[in-house]
């Protein structure tokens, strides 16, 4: 491959559309959110702009501390769950027939085809008192009832409207983000260690630990990240699958732009959310730095 | 080794080409430099908030063609607004949020001498709270809070806010609304205070109510109670008495009560957004709405109460005597407007909701 420097001008020909997308569209207008995160309320629409920590100081109160913790661990949890499903599905494509692969794929980024609202909403109609899942449990639950005499008929399971079904929401949105990255790395991943670990007499579950998650761990992380840090920042899905207490840190960014209409204290949320990403990303960094084979 | 170099030359008349398209696209057309206004309106309303043939209507009666687009709450409105107006004439905002617009300059004083259907007012709504003389506003649809209550499973009727802040009777049952001045507004009524207030401690006791009963609740339904009610997810819906009006429609054993403690009455008002590129159009549309005839199409379309007595006196008992739409004078008497509490006092609202549900 060439280098840039040969062709300077070509080269900033072709960097500037990208260069002013990101300036006007990211830099700027985060920019002045972090200045209005200095800012004061002083009037229905007025700030100023005091460079006051005040709004980084009402952050730490223990509401807003708790809430955080909420979405961490609700996050943290969608994440885990995704890993667990996805590693299984990655490898089901890679070593599908060549011919199946693509078709696997295409189902497995489908959902994206559809708006994230209308997906979530569908999630209401199969979760709910009356839905699919309570319908189909219902039937069967019902006809073993009734071979043995129809004493206990079936009580509908409480599915929306509390921590699990936000959870299940998070899990069904961002499940293709794990899986892709998974699939990328197990899809470069020479077999011939798994045959050489199981020859050297390493039972299965032991070359899964000790061969194929070290090998796969780029993906690992990376499918971590991309599922983390979105459904950290998540308002949408708590706000529709979640209940009375069902509340995450993009919900309260949401309402101190909207109706609280405290724009200062919105950006000083919404930076601390910013930050704590950067944060993942510096780790990623520091895994990256140690990890000298494998690249990630 | 040959390095290859893209070229990119493109033709002169290409080049000129492109350079006038983007000098069109840059040219502004002057904005006073029309006589008279071209024949169009930008209005501003919430979905399925108006009548079913209105807009066309209009466009018969004064040839005006109205572009509609709709907006879903008042703080998306207030949102919209707040970095200048996108160029909408006419809008719907809700009481309480009229003295913050007003505050703001987002709203435009009326020319009450070009609206002479101003007359049709019922004599209730000739002046408000939130704006005396009626200087910004004219007031278009009102109503109540209530509970939405599914008959074949309330012992007898819920017509007490306690059902809602104060009782295991319907554990797992109830949805409240989602909206901090409303949610906790009622339960200051249920209290025996005023919902308006701003005292601290009435503050204090709503918020520690509500907590105390959020074990009982399912979720607070920012716009879907009546969803929740009539799919049987709950059945308690604290909501706006329309909403339940349209799902008492196809489910009959849907009802809808005011409880005897009195409830917020609310009052949604059209208005014309200062900066409004098409006032005189937008002061024709006010007056038509306030039109005897087609005030009657649009109460009888969405089924709000009128604010314009000419046109109630078009429309049948069945709607003038429903007590859905028109709640008992006793009650109303119990009940009150919300009003803007300045930035301080929605503060407090906002914080003590924050703190709600987090809790």
């Amino acid at each position: 491959m060439e280098s840039w420097r040969d062709n300077r001008f070509v080269f900033w020909l072709l960097s500037l559309p990208g260069t002013f997308w990101i300036s006007l569209f990211f830099i700027v207008p985060l920019s002045v959110l972090w200045i209005y995160s200095f800012g004061e309320k002083t009037g229905i629409t007025d700030v100023a702009i005091t460079w006051t920590g005040q709004n980084y100081g009402r952050v730490i109160e223990p509401v807003y501390l708790q809430i955080m913790w909420k979405s961490l661990w609700v996050s943290a949890v969608s994440t885990l769950i995704c890993l667990l499903l996805a590693y299984p599905i990655a490898f089901a494509i890679c070593f599908a027939p060549d011919r199946w692969k693509p078709i696997l794929l295409l189902i497995t980024i489908l959902p994206f085809w559809i708006n994230l609202l209308i997906r979530t909403y569908a999630l209401l109609a199969v979760f709910r008192t009356n839905g699919y899942v309570n319908k189909a449990i219902g039937w069967l639950w019902n006809g073993i009832d009734w071979l043995f005499g129809g004493q206990h008929p079936f009580q509908p399971l409480e599915l929306l409207y509390n921590n699990g079904s936000v959870i299940a929401g998070l899990v069904y949105v961002y499940l293709p983000f794990m899986v892709l990255p998974l699939y990328a790395t197990v899809e470069r991943l020479d077999k011939s260690y798994l045959e050489a670990s199981l020859d050297l007499g390493a039972s299965q579950l032991r070359t899964l630990l000790s061969v194929t998650v070290p090998l796969t761990m780029p993906g690992i992380v990376s499918g971590v990240i991309l599922v983390f840090i979105p459904s950290l920042g998540a308002f949408l899905t708590p706000a529709l699958l979640g209940g009375a207490n069902a509340i995450m840190i993009g919900n309260v960014i949401e309402t101190q732009f909207k109706s609280a209409n405290d724009w200062p204290f919105g950006a000083a949320l919404s930076f601390v959310l910013i930050y704590a990403t950067f944060g993942i990303l510096a780790l990623r960094w520091a895994i990256t730095a140690r990890s000298k084979g494998v690249e990630f | 080794m040959s390095t290859y170099r893209p070229k990119f030359r493109p033709s002169r008349r290409a080049l000129l080409q492109g350079t006038g398209a983007f000098a069109v696209g840059l040219t502004f057309l002057p904005r006073f430099s029309l006589a008279e206004e071209e024949k169009k309106l930008n209005f501003y309303n919430w979905d399925t908030y108006i009548g079913e043939r209105t807009l066309e209507d209009f466009q018969k009666a004064t040839g005006i063609e109205t572009k509609l687009d709709l907006y879903a709450d008042n703080a998306e409105l207030f949102a919209k607004l707040k970095s200048g107006n996108p160029g909408y004439d006419v809008i719907v905002p809700s009481d309480s949020w009229i003295e913050r617009l007003v505050g703001a300059n987002m709203l435009m004083p009326l020319d009450q001498a070009k609206i002479p259907n101003m007359a049709n007012i019922d004599p209730r709504f000739a002046d408000a709270v939130f704006d005396k003389g009626r200087k910004y506003t004219i007031p278009y649809m009102w109503g109540t809070l209530g509970i939405g209550y599914n008959k074949k499973v309330t012992n007898g009727v819920p017509d007490s806010w306690k059902v809602c802040y104060d009782s295991d009777q319907y554990k797992g049952r109830v949805s409240l609304l989602g909206d901090a001045r409303t949610v906790i507004g009622l339960a200051l009524k249920y209290l025996g205070k005023s919902l308006n207030s701003t005292d601290p401690k009435d503050l204090k006791q709503a918020e520690d109510l509500i907590i105390a009963n959020k074990k009982n609740l399912k979720v607070f339904a920012p716009d879907n109670g009546q969803d929740l009610l009539a799919s049987g997810e709950v059945d308690i819906a604290q909501e706006w008495n329309g909403d339940i009006l349209q799902v008492m429609g196809e489910n009959a054993d849907l009802d809808y009560v005011v409880p005897t403690e009195g409830t917020q009455v609310w009052q949604d008002t059209m208005a014309i957004a200062a900066g409004a590129p098409h006032p005189d159009n937008a002061h024709k549309f006010l007056n038509f709405i306030l039109d005897a005839q087609a005030g009657a199409d649009i109460a009888k379309f969405i089924n709000y109460a009128t604010a314009n007595l000419a046109a109630r006196k078009l429309l049948d008992d069945s709607y003038n005597k429903n007590t859905s739409i028109f709640p008992p004078e006793e009650i109303l008497v119990k009940s009150e407007a919300q009003i803007y509490l300045g930035e301080d006092g929605q503060k407090l609202f906002e914080d003590s909701w924050t703190r709600i549900q987090a809790a």
